[in-house]
C-alpha cells in the first residue's frame, strides 16, 4: 500500500515536472496531435491571460499524447456558462439570443454581460454566496440548535461583497480580522465575524485549521497533535499559527432568563499567555512523547510579530488577516479553488491541499494566473473571465477516442482535453427549476426567497457530529434525490397544471404544438428535441387523450428529471 | 398486501404491459421484472455496522485500567463472557457471550475524514482513486444470495451517511434515512399506467444523453432511476417502519434515535437487506468526557447494542448476522485539562460478534495506562477481512479499480485467529 502510494505520487511528480519544462522551453501555440496533424490556433479574445491557459493546456495534451474533443455546441457552452457563474440554467428567451446571434466575438460579450452587467448582478452575487457559504461554514453551519453562527449574518456581507465587487484579498482580510455582532440587524452588525464565531473552542484550533486550509491551501488539521508524515508542516507551525487566534473572543447573549443565545459579538482582548506572562504571551502544546513545548505568533513564511499579548502592542489576529491575504500560498489558492468551480477539477486534489507533498498538475499556470490576478487587483470575475473564455472550458464533454483515458474518475490526473460531467448542486437546481418554470419572479422579499430555499436545502444535509464539523450531502445523485426529483415539492410546483401557470400558459398558448415541445427542450435542455423525442411526446399526447396541459406535464417531468438537466454538460 | 403508494406489485407489473402497449419503447426495470419474490432463505448472511461517529473513548468502554493515572472514573463489571467491560453497561454485559473484544487495534488516522475512511473502507485516502466502504463491499459480495429477491437498496445508512461506494459504482452507494423510517417522497399519486408512460419518456432522453459518451455520471443516472422506482413499488419497504414493532420491543431497544435505527437494522436484515450501517454521533468529547459518557452515551448504547444483540439471537439470526461496533478511532489516555480525551489512534478497541464468530473473550491487551498495544497489533484490514470471512466472502476476490488496478478484498488483511478458532 505505502508503495503504491509512493509510487503514484513519484508518477505525478515527473508529470508535473514534464509540463514545467515544456513550459520553460517556449511556447508554441499549437500542440501537434499524436498523428501529428496540427490544432488550429486556439481564440484567446485579445486576452493575454487566456493566451496563457490555452498554451498550457495544450502542452499537457501534447506530453501524454492526448486530443481534444470538439468544441461545444452554442447551446451547451451557454448553458454551462449560465450555471457557473449564474448558479441556474439560461432561460430560453437567454438561449435563444445567444445561439441566434452571429457576431464573431458573441461568447466574449455573454461572459463580459454575465459578469459585470448590473442586470446579472444580484444573481451573480447570489451564486458566489451560495458557493463560498458552504466553503466557510459548511452546508450545515448556522442550523445547529444554540448556533454561534449566523448563516443569514455570513450571506449578508458575502452577498453585498460580491455585489460590489470587493477585492478578494481584502475580503480574506475582513474574515479573518473581523469583530462585532453575527446577527443582522443588531448593533455593531458585521456578518463577516460568522466564519470564526463556531471555531473558538479548543483555543481555536479549528479557527487556525480552516483558515490554512480554505485560504491558503493547507492542511494543517493532523499537526495539532503530531508532526504529519507526508506534510511538511510541523506540529509548531500549527501552534504558531494558533497563536493568533488567542486574543479572540466569541461573547453570547441569551434572551432573559433563558439558555438561548440571541447573537455572538466577537471581540479581540489582551491575552495573559497560558505561562500567565501577557509581555510574552505564549501558548503551549504537547509533543506526542509528552514534552511541553512553548509557540508564540509566527506566520507560515517565518515573519514573526511581537510576543506580547496586549492589543495595544499587537492586534494579533489583524496581522495575521494582512499576511494571509499578501500570501503567495493565498493567491495560488483562490486561483486552484476557482478553476476547479469551472473546469469540475482543480490542479490538486483536494483542492485545497496544496502542499509540497501535493504537486499541482500545471505547476507554472497556478503560479502564473496568481501572479496576474494580484496584478488585476484580486477582481475575482477577471479570473473567471480567463478561465471561462479558455478552450478547455469551451470543449464538449463528449469524449473521443483522443482522450476517453482523459478521465479523472480512473485516478488520472486531469488533463482538461474535454468538459467533465458534473451533477448540479442543490442550489442550482433549485434555481434552475424557478427559472426553466418562469418562477424566479415569484412573490416575497430575496430574504424570504432565501429562506424557502433554505428549509428545501436542509433535507439533504447529513452531519457526521464531530469537532471539524465535517459533513456530506444526499443530493449526490442516489436515490433520495431521484426520489425528490420524481415526487417532490419542488417538482410538483414545477410540473404543475393549474390554471394561469407555467404549464398551463404553454398548452393554451397559440404556438404549434411542435413549438411548445421545442420550448420545453430549450428550456431544460438548451437543445431542440430529436425525432424521437418529437415522435414519444406526440404518442403522450394521444395516451392523454388529447389534454395538451397533461401531455406536456408528462413530458415536462421526464424532461426535468433526466440526466441531461441536472448533469452540467 | 398493499405497499406504501397504494399499488400491489402485481397490480404495477400488470400496467407495465399496459405502458408497452402504447409501443413506447420497451423497458427494462432490473429487479421490477422479477415479479414474485422469492422467500428468503434463512441462511442469508448480512451484517450490521453500529458506527460510533466521533470516536469514542475505548479504554472508558471496553477495555478499563482501573486505578492507573489515565483511568477515569468507571469500574469494570464482570460479564456473560470471559471479559469486563465498562459498569455503565450492564444489559451489554449480558450480551457479552456473544461478543469479542479486540483490545489491541492500533491505526495512525487520527484525524477526523481521514479515520472515518480508514476505518471504513480498509484503506487511508488517496487522491487517485476513492475505495468502496464496508456496506458497498459487503453488499456488493453477498446480493447474489439473494437471488434478485430484494427490491430495497442493499446498503442502508441509518442516522448518518456512511461512506460511499467509491469505484463500485454509484448502484453500491449507502441509502441514507433518518432513524424514523420515513422515507421522502415515496408517492407520486399518479397511476401506474401513466407513471410508466413517464418513466418510457424519461428513457428515451436518458439513453440519448448516454450514447454521447460523455462518461460514466450519465450511466450512473439511469441505473438510479431503476433502484428508485424498484423501490417505490416494494413491499419490503415495510421494514423501514419500527413503529409497526409493538411498544414492548420498541421499548427494549430505547426511545432514542440509536435505539430505533438498531431495531430498523434487525427488520432490515429480516427483509433480506445485506448491510445496515447505524450511527450514533456525539463521541468527540474534548471536553467533560466522563459525566457525557455516564449520563447520556453510555445508557443509550447500552439498551441498544444488547436489544440488537438478543433479538437477533432469539430469532435465531445472529448466527448469520456479524455486528461491528466501531469509530474512526479512539481517545487519548491523558484526560486533558477540560476534562475530555483527544483523539488517539495508536492503542484501542473495537467489537465485532456474530455470523459464527468467537464471543465472550478479549484479544489482545494494551499495557498498564492504555497508552501502547502490548500484543500482536490489528488494524482497518484485519477487522474487514475477519468479517468477510464470518460472512462466507473469500479473502481471494479482487476488485478493479476503474483504473484497471487490481485490489484484494479488505486491502489484504489478515484474519483474526481467535474470532474463529
Amino acid at each position: 500500500m505505502f508503495d503504491g502510494r509512493g509510487l503514484r505520487f513519484i508518477g505525478r511528480a515527473v508529470a508535473a515536472l514534464l509540463v514545467a519544462g515544456f513550459v520553460l522551453s517556449g511556447a508554441g501555440a499549437s500542440a501537434a496531435s499524436p498523428k501529428g496533424k496540427k490544432l488550429a490556433p486556439a481564440d484567446d479574445f485579445g486576452y493575454p491571460q487566456v493566451r496563457l491557459i490555452n498554451e498550457r493546456i495544450r502542452l499537457a495534451w501534447k506530453d501524454y499524447g492526448i486530443k481534444p474533443s470538439k468544441p461545444a455546441t452554442d447551446g451547451e457552452w451557454c448553458r454551462r456558462v449560465h450555471l457557473d457563474i449564474l448558479g441556474r440554467i439560461p432561460s430560453q428567451k437567454e438561449l435563444l439570443a445567444y445561439v441566434g446571434s452571429t457576431e464573431s466575438d458573441k461568447r466574449a460579450k455573454l461572459v463580459a454581460d454575465l459578469l459585470f452587467s448590473e442586470k446579472y448582478t444580484e444573481e451573480y452575487a447570489r451564486n458566489m454566496t451560495t458557493i463560498w457559504t458552504n466553503v466557510l461554514i459548511g452546508r450545515s453551519g448556522g442550523t445547529e440548535r444554540n448556533s454561534l453562527t449566523s448563516r443569514p449574518g455570513l450571506q449578508k456581507y458575502l452577498r453585498d461583497s460580491f455585489a460590489r465587487e470587493k477585492p478578494y484579498d481584502r475580503m480574506v482580510e475582513e474574515l479573518i480580522s473581523a469583530t462585532g455582532s453575527n446577527t443582522p440587524g443588531a448593533p455593531n452588525f458585521n456578518g463577516a465575524v460568522n466564519f470564526l464565531t463556531m471555531k473558538l473552542e479548543d483555543n481555536g484550533a479549528q479557527a487556525t485549521a480552516k483558515t490554512a486550509q480554505v485560504f491558503m491551501g493547507l492542511q494543517v488539521q493532523c499537526t495539532q497533535c503530531h508532526n504529519h508524515p507526508f506534510n511538511e508542516w510541523k506540529q509548531r507551525k500549527f501552534w504558531e499559527m494558533n497563536a493568533f487566534f488567542r486574543q479572540t473572543a466569541a461573547l453570547r447573549s441569551f434572551n432573559p432568563g433563558t439558555r438561548d443565545i440571541t447573537g455572538v459579538q466577537l471581540i479581540d482582548q489582551d491575552f495573559a499567555g497560558e505561562g500567565g506572562n501577557p509581555e510574552e504571551a505564549e501558548v503551549y502544546y504537547e509533543l506526542r512523547n509528552g514534552l511541553l513545548k512553548v509557540a508564540y505568533p509566527v506566520f507560515v513564511d517565518g515573519s514573526s510579530i511581537s510576543r506580547s499579548g496586549f492589543l495595544e502592542d499587537a492586534n494579533r489576529r489583524g496581522e495575521l488577516a494582512k499576511m494571509v491575504a499578501g500570501s503567495e500560498y493565498t493567491q495560488k489558492a483562490i486561483v486552484n479553488r476557482t478553476w476547479a468551480h469551472f473546469m469540475g477539477y482543480g490542479f490538486t486534489k483536494p483542492i485545497d491541499d496544496m502542499g509540497p507533498h501535493n504537486p499541482a498538475t500545471h505547476p507554472v499556470l497556478v503560479e502564473e494566473l496568481g501572479k496576474e490576478l494580484r496584478k488585476h487587483s484580486y477582481n475575482l470575475k477577471e479570473l473567471m473571465r480567463w478561465i471561462v473564455l479558455s478552450e478547455a472550458y469551451s470543449l464538449s464533454s463528449r469524449t473521443t477516442s483522443g482522450n476517453t483515458a482523459d478521465d479523472p474518475l480512473l485516478g488520472e490526473t486531469p488533463k482538461f482535453s474535454h468538459f467533465y460531467l458534473r451533477q448540479m448542486r442543490a442550489e442550482e437546481l433549485y434555481e434552475s427549476l424557478l427559472v426553466a418554470t418562469q418562477a424566479q419572479n415569484a412573490s416575497g422579499s430575496y430574504e424570504q426567497q432565501e429562506d424557502t430555499k433554505r428549509e428545501w436545502l436542509r433535507q439533504f444535509v447529513i452531519a457526521f457530529g464531530n469537532d471539524e464539523g465535517i459533513e456530506a450531502t444526499t443530493f449526490n445523485g442516489t436515490i433520495p434525490q431521484a426520489l425528490m426529483m420524481f415526487n417532490g415539492g419542488l417538482v410538483k410546483r414545477a410540473v404543475s397544471t393549474d390554471k394561469g401557470g407555467f404549464l398551463w400558459n404553454i398548452a393554451h398558448g397559440d404556438l404549434s404544438n411542435t413549438k411548445k415541445i421545442n420550448f420545453l427542450f430549450e428550456s431544460a435542455l438548451a437543445r431542440k428535441p430529436t425525432k424521437n423525442e418529437v415522435g414519444i411526446a406526440n404518442k403522450l399526447l394521444v395516451a392523454r387523450k388529447g389534454d395538451a396541459t397533461a401531455a406536456l406535464q408528462d413530458l415536462w417531468w421526464a424532461v426535468l428529471n433526466s440526466n441531461e438537466f441536472i448533469i452540467n454538460h | 398486501m398493499k405497499n406504501p403508494t397504494g399499488m400491489s406489485r402485481r397490480h404495477f407489473m400488470k400496467h407495465m404491459a399496459g405502458a408497452s402497449a402504447m409501443t413506447i419503447p420497451a423497458l427494462t426495470l432490473g429487479n421490477a421484472i422479477r415479479a414474485n419474490a422469492q422467500t428468503l432463505k434463512k441462511n442469508n448472511k448480512s451484517a450490521i455496522m453500529l458506527w460510533m461517529s466521533g470516536g469514542p473513548s475505548t479504554m472508558d468502554i471496553w477495555d478499563l485500567k482501573p486505578g492507573a493515572v489515565t483511568g477515569g472514573p468507571f469500574s469494570p463489571i464482570s460479564t456473560s463472557g470471559d471479559v469486563q467491560i465498562c459498569e455503565h453497561l450492564p444489559m451489554t454485559a449480558k450480551q457479552m457471550h456473544n461478543m469479542a473484544i479486540i483490545r489491541s487495534m492500533s491505526t495512525r488516522e487520527a484525524d477526523h475524514t481521514r479515520g472515518r475512511y480508514y476505518m471504513h473502507t480498509g484503506y487511508v485516502p488517496n487522491p487517485n482513486v476513492e475505495h468502496p466502504s464496508y456496506g458497498a463491499v459487503v453488499s456488493h459480495e453477498l446480493i447474489d444470495q439473494r437471488k434478485g429477491s430484494l427490491e430495497i437498496p442493499p446498503f442502508v445508512a441509518v442516522g448518518g451517511g456512511s461512506v460511499g461506494p467509491g469505484f463500485l459504482g454509484m448502484a453500491w452507494a449507502p441509502f441514507a434515512v433518518n432513524s424514523n423510517g420515513r422515507v421522502r417522497n415515496l408517492d407520486m399519486k399518479i397511476d401506474d399506467k401513466r407513471l410508466m408512460q413517464r418513466m418510457a419518456t424519461l428513457r428515451l432522453i436518458e439513453d440519448g444523453f448516454i450514447k454521447q459518451n460523455r462518461g460514466q455520471a450519465a450511466k450512473d443516472h439511469a441505473e438510479i432511476l431503476n433502484k428508485t422506482l424498484n423501490l417505490m413499488t416494494s413491499d419490503q419497504m415495510q421494514a423501514f417502519k419500527v413503529e409497526q414493532e409493538p411498544e414492548p420491543v420498541r421499548e427494549r431497544y430505547g426511545a432514542t434515535n440509536f435505539g430505533r435505527g438498531c431495531l430498523m437494522a434487525r427488520r432490515l436484515v429480516e427483509a433480506g437487506v445485506p448491510f445496515v450501517e447505524v450511527d450514533l454521533g456525539g463521541w468527540d468529547m474534548h471536553t467533560g468526557i466522563h459525566s457525557t459518557l455516564a449520563d447520556t452515551k453510555l445508557p443509550e448504547l447500552d439498551r441498544a447494542m444488547s436489544a440488537l444483540y438478543e433479538d437477533l439471537e432469539q430469532r435465531g439470526l445472529l448466527q448469520d448476522t456479524a455486528i461491528m461496533w466501531m469509530g474512526e478511532f479512539s481517545r487519548t489516555p491523558n484526560i486533558n485539562g477540560n476534562a475530555g480525551r483527544d483523539h488517539w489512534a495508536r492503542a484501542w478497541s473495537v467489537t465485532v460478534g456474530g455470523a459464527g464468530m468467537n464471543g465472550g473473550i478479549a484479544i489482545g491487551a494494551t499495557n498498564g495506562d492504555g497508552t501502547r498495544v502490548d500484543t500482536q497489533p490489528y488494524s482497518s484490514q484485519d477487522v474487514m477481512a475477519s468479517v468477510c470471512k464470518s460472512l462466507g466472502i473469500s479473502l481471494d476476490t479482487t476488485f478493479t479499480s476503474l483504473s484497471g488496478r487490481p485490489m484484494k478484498i479488505a486491502n489484504g488483511g489478515k484474519v483474526i485467529k481467535e474470532l474463529f478458532a
